[in-house]
């Protein structure tokens, strides 16, 4: 009974709604460069460098949006990169996605150890504070989940807007989407398929690189190795859990994180009967149960990891 | 801009575009160790003589180069069929696991049966964490990327899990790690006095054996055809899901044997801190080696002498070790890209 009751705290769903922050951005990013065609397996390591670079800009001085437009700008510094070589040199999506995110994590390790040398423990930055939203915070239960968050979060919830607004309804969109389906057509249309591709990845790149700036400007204050910990390996199940659609995909988000917010608290509830690498096993486990579930009714795009070439077809 | 394929490959070309990948890596990591305010030819040399400079830094980059190796050639196996396995990680560490399991005195036989033993446990632990995935792929159509890449935390964790429960050793003051593997189970020095073990002189038979198994036997040839069409080798007959599960046990069980040499001929017991990323610098290694079993052998050597090198250099000058793997990361992004230059040309227009 105790372990039901949870479900019905505000603090749970608040955690939750946290928790599912990062990984919304780094969704809404996945999904846009997949929605391209390109599936970028930089994620991980775009996280990474976003985290560090927009918490560095902070600990520098600047402040906090400053900070996340330093991230988002690296995010997408790593995706014109990704996007230069898999697009109109059609190199394997996979080989430089992996070689991205080991250049994008072994720069940002190498860059921490240089500019701070001396620290034995990361300093801490003022991150970003919960933000009442007046009248809405009253409601039960919602309120305080919803609705005392952090301006990041609800940027996160305004980016799935924007990003379903952008796909599907405006011409932009409408060439993102083409480009992920049906390229030569677009070509036809007199639109380059490589400048649609390489905008797309680097507006992915970026918010996934907010993803990661949320960890250390939101979650947290300071920057930590290994910090993403796979959260960009699950954004990736969740865009094809949404099956590469936005709405759905926040909802994948929202569910996994209630899920990983629920296994902590069943962790403390059951006092250490159960080893707790158990727990911390499954989002794993789940981001994979989902991924066979879904499999069989799922509709990749049709040109996902398809490089393109002028004049062929 | 298009590319358009190369009538003939040019050996003069392969090798001449492969020198400018290196040199492109090497200029780029120039960029960043001035930004650390060092000479980069101070520092390279520096790297060149920690990786080689006496008999101690050679052997240290053989004997880390030996993990390499086995989970280069995981990935070269894998990733020639098309099969994504980047789950190297895992599977070391499964056959870590199995090593400790039957080595610390469950199994009490000779040498010469136990360490045979051992290693079939352990490749067979390693492959069936393949294999999952791979069905996954075959049967239901999930991306063995996410999948692979997803277990390598599930298998971390359970490590940890086995460390600080059956496999905790009682008298390790609490830290979690494993007992030591009886003598039995030890793979012997080569010299005596030094790292270098039996483990490295089985990793050359390991590249010589998939050497043979992809040039010679017919599960190279079909493994060859699946990468290069699936469609067009299950058309000729080719059944192309049994191949594929066949890849999975074969790369997974030599990504395992990593795990096993690393316990049996060096560490002597299991830590969660075992493997630096050795699975995930296979991948740069393959590809350094354009998924060529014995090119694997160099490739890991190189990619070992820069980490060993590195390690060194990052000792006596002031730049952080780090430089490693963003030489390695980068020389694997320009290596793709000059690979890709061999077989066609960019037209401009």
């Amino acid at each position: 009974m105790e372990a039901f009751d949870i479900l019905l705290t505000a603090s749970f769903w608040a955690a939750a709604i946290r928790i599912a922050s990062p990984l919304i951005f780094a969704t809404m990013g996945e999904l846009i460069c997949e929605r391209a065609g390109v599936l970028n397996l930089g994620i991980e390591g775009i996280m990474t460098a976003g985290a560090f670079a927009g918490w560095f800009t902070v600990y520098l001085g600047f402040d906090l949006w400053t900070g996340v437009m330093i991230a988002a700008l690296t995010g997408a510094a790593f995706g014109l990169l990704h996007g230069v070589l898999t697009v109109p040199l059609g190199l394997s999506q996979h080989v430089i996605g992996i070689g991205i995110t080991l250049l994008a994590t072994s720069l940002t390790y190498f860059t921490y150890r240089l500019l701070l040398p001396e620290v034995s423990s990361p300093p801490k930055i003022e991150a970003f504070q919960p933000l009442a939203i007046p009248g809405l915070s009253e409601i039960p239960i919602l309120g305080p989940a919803l609705f005392e968050q952090t301006p990041l979060t609800y940027l996160a919830f305004v980016s799935v807007a924007v990003v379903a607004w952008v796909l599907y309804r405006t011409p932009a969109g409408v060439a993102v989407r083409a480009v992920g389906e049906n390229p030569s057509a677009v070509e036809a249309q007199g639109i380059s398929v490589s400048a649609v591709r390489i905008g797309a990845v680097m507006a992915g790149s970026a918010l996934m690189a907010i993803g990661g700036a949320f960890l250390t400007m939101s979650a947290f204050n300071s920057f930590f190795f290994e910090m993403i910990n796979g959260r960009g390996w699950i954004a990736i199940a969740l865009v094809v859990f949404g099956s590469w659609r936005p709405g759905k995909a926040l909802i994948g988000a929202i569910l996994f994180a209630a899920f990983d917010a629920y296994q902590v608290r069943l962790q403390q509830l059951t006092g250490g009967v159960i080893p707790y690498q158990v727990f911390l096993m499954m989002p794993y486990i789940l981001s994979i149960a989902a991924l066979v579930l879904v499999a069989r009714r799922v509709a990749y795009p049709k040109a996902l990891m398809v490089p393109y070439q002028k004049g062929e077809r | 801009m298009r590319l358009e394929p190369r009538a003939a490959s040019s050996l003069t070309r392969s090798l001449s575009l492969t020198v400018l990948a290196l040199a492109a890596a090497l200029v780029f990591a120039s960029l960043l160790v001035m930004a650390a305010g060092a000479n980069p030819l101070t520092v390279f040399w520096l790297v060149a003589k920690g990786a080689a400079g006496s008999q101690f830094a050679a052997l240290e980059t053989l004997t880390r180069a030996t993990p390499l190796i086995f989970t280069g050639l995981a990935v070269a196996v894998a990733f020639r069929a098309k099969l994504w396995n980047i789950g190297a990680e895992a599977q070391l560490y499964m056959g870590a696991v199995m090593t400790v399991v039957i080595g610390t005195g469950a199994v009490t036989i000779p040498a010469y049966g136990l360490i045979p033993l051992i290693m079939m446990a352990a490749m067979l632990a390693g492959a069936l964490v393949l294999l999952g995935p791979a069905l996954l792929k075959t049967r239901f159509g999930v991306d063995e990327v996410v999948t692979t890449l997803l277990l390598n935390f599930i298998v971390i964790l359970f490590v940890s899990l086995l460390l600080e429960g059956p496999l905790k050793d009682p008298t390790g003051l609490g830290w979690p790690q494993s007992e030591k593997v009886i003598a039995e189970a030890k793979l012997p020095r080569l010299i005596k006095g030094k790292r270098l073990h039996f483990g490295f002189v089985l990793a050359l038979v390991a590249a010589g054996i998939i050497w043979f198994i992809m040039k010679k036997t017919v599960l190279g040839y079909e493994m060859r055809a699946v990468g290069h069409n699936a469609e067009a080798a299950r058309f000729a007959g080719i059944p192309v899901n049994r191949v594929l599960a066949k890849t999975a046990l074969l790369s997974g069980g030599l990504a395992a044997l990593a795990g096993f040499s690393e316990v049996a001929g060096l560490k002597g017991n299991l830590t969660l801190d075992l493997s630096p990323g050795y699975g995930y610098t296979g991948i740069v290694v393959a590809m350094l080696a354009m998924l060529h079993p014995l090119g694997v052998v160099i490739a890991a050597i190189f990619v070992a002498g820069i980490f060993v090198g590195a390690d060194a250099m990052s000792r006596s000058a002031n730049v952080p070790s780090y430089i490693a793997q963003v030489m390695v990361a980068s020389a694997l992004l320009a290596m793709v890209t000059a690979m890709m230059l061999m077989r066609y040309r960019i037209r401009w227009r």
